[in-house]
């Protein structure tokens, strides 16, 4: 019965919509992360990372998001990286 | 030994002065003693608000600089018995005062009165610190939307890393219509976010503009659906557990049973 009704509702209703964005803006304003700060940490991973593979540092991206807990009881803030590799350097072999 | 709370919001006209006026003259009308201390120097508006802009003599600024004595500044409301304003100043600037002098006149005003009400200006500067300075206890105000609830968010940080616990959370003009259609956020959406307590809902209701027109808060008006959430509020100021009123556009059928014949839900 309640499924049925869900069904026939409209898939994103705005206050959902409204409430994902809360959610996803307040990670940062909660942890206090400047674009600044994350500019830091980008370029500290490159550093590193660059030492072991060859990375497309144009396309590679670095954002604070959330994501299920472990225990998938709880929404968590997670540091995704998305680093598209070109090849590997002689050290990582 | 009287209760300082500070309504405060972050985002601006959300409602805190209309809140602090109907909370204030609630409290009143319960036979407790009360001020409201307006500390939105520059824009003060809880004069109108109460409709006793033309009673004032003394400021906050006066009283605090020394310039006259506390009970000279306080403006008696005469309709209702125990209710006090103390006026913020309209041409000072906002750092004539300072915190701890808000915390001295906190202290004094907790000696003889039960609760003193602090309307805080929007933003998070000075007059934020002046406003939170000597509060026991705070309500953070905020309405569905997603400017008001970050806002409040921060204030919530805030009011933590200042050491005053456990702030209170007030959704305003809430639309049960919205609501149902799933078009506004709902009370649960809202603390889920906030994650704190809940001391009220007050559905948007516009016989607040029609009450603020005539400066007479709608608490006392028993027609007013806000008028009848603050005086819900007020009670559970003073300690009264009061239900809800449930404004998720999703009664039951106990509920719409009761509304068809009139039954007013608690």
């Amino acid at each position: 019965m309640i499924d049925l009704f869900k069904f026939l509702k409209k898939k994103d209703s705005s206050k959902d919509v409204a409430k994902e964005r809360l959610k996803l803006v307040l990670i940062h304003d909660r942890s206090n992360v400047s674009p600044q700060f994350l500019e830091m940490v980008k370029s500290e991973i490159i550093r590193v990372i660059q030492n072991y593979m060859e990375i497309d540092e144009e396309t590679l991206d670095i954002q604070l998001t959330k994501t299920n807990s472990d225990d998938g009881e709880r929404i968590v803030p997670a540091l995704v990286a998305n680093i598209p590799i070109k090849g590997m350097k002689n050290a990582g072999r | 030994m009287g209760e300082v709370i500070v309504i405060t919001s972050g985002k601006g006209g959300v409602g805190k002065t209309t809140t602090t006026a109907n909370l204030g003259t609630g409290i009143a009308l319960q036979g407790k003693k009360v001020v409201l201390i307006d500390t939105d120097i520059g824009l003060r508006n809880l004069d109108v608000v109460m409709g006793l802009e033309n009673r004032i003599v003394y400021d906050l600024v006066d009283v605090i600089e020394g310039s006259c004595r506390l009970k000279q500044a306080l403006i008696k409301d005469k309709r209702f018995d125990g209710l006090f304003l103390l006026p913020a100043p309209q041409t000072r600037d906002k750092n004539s005062v300072a915190p701890h002098q808000m915390v001295s006149l906190c202290e004094e005003l907790k000696k003889e009165y039960d609760y003193i009400i602090v309307d805080c200006p929007a933003g998070i500067e000075q007059g934020f610190k002046n406003a939170i300075a000597g509060a026991d206890r705070a309500f953070v105000i905020t309405t569905p939307e997603v400017s008001a609830v970050r806002d409040a968010d921060r204030i919530i940080g805030l009011l933590e890393a200042n050491e005053i616990r456990d702030p209170q959370l007030i959704v305003n003009r809430v639309r049960a219509d919205m609501v149902k259609r799933g078009d506004m956020m709902s009370i649960e959406d809202i603390i889920d976010i906030l994650a704190i307590g809940l001391i009220g809902v007050v559905p948007d209701d516009e016989n607040i503009i029609i009450s603020t027109n005539r400066g007479e808060p709608a608490v006392n008006d028993n027609k007013s659906t806000a008028g009848q959430a603050y005086r819900n509020i007020t009670k559970r100021i003073i300690g009264e557990e009061v239900p809800f009123i449930n404004l998720n556009g999703s009664d039951g059928l106990l509920a719409k049973m009761k509304k068809l014949f009139g039954i007013k839900p608690a």
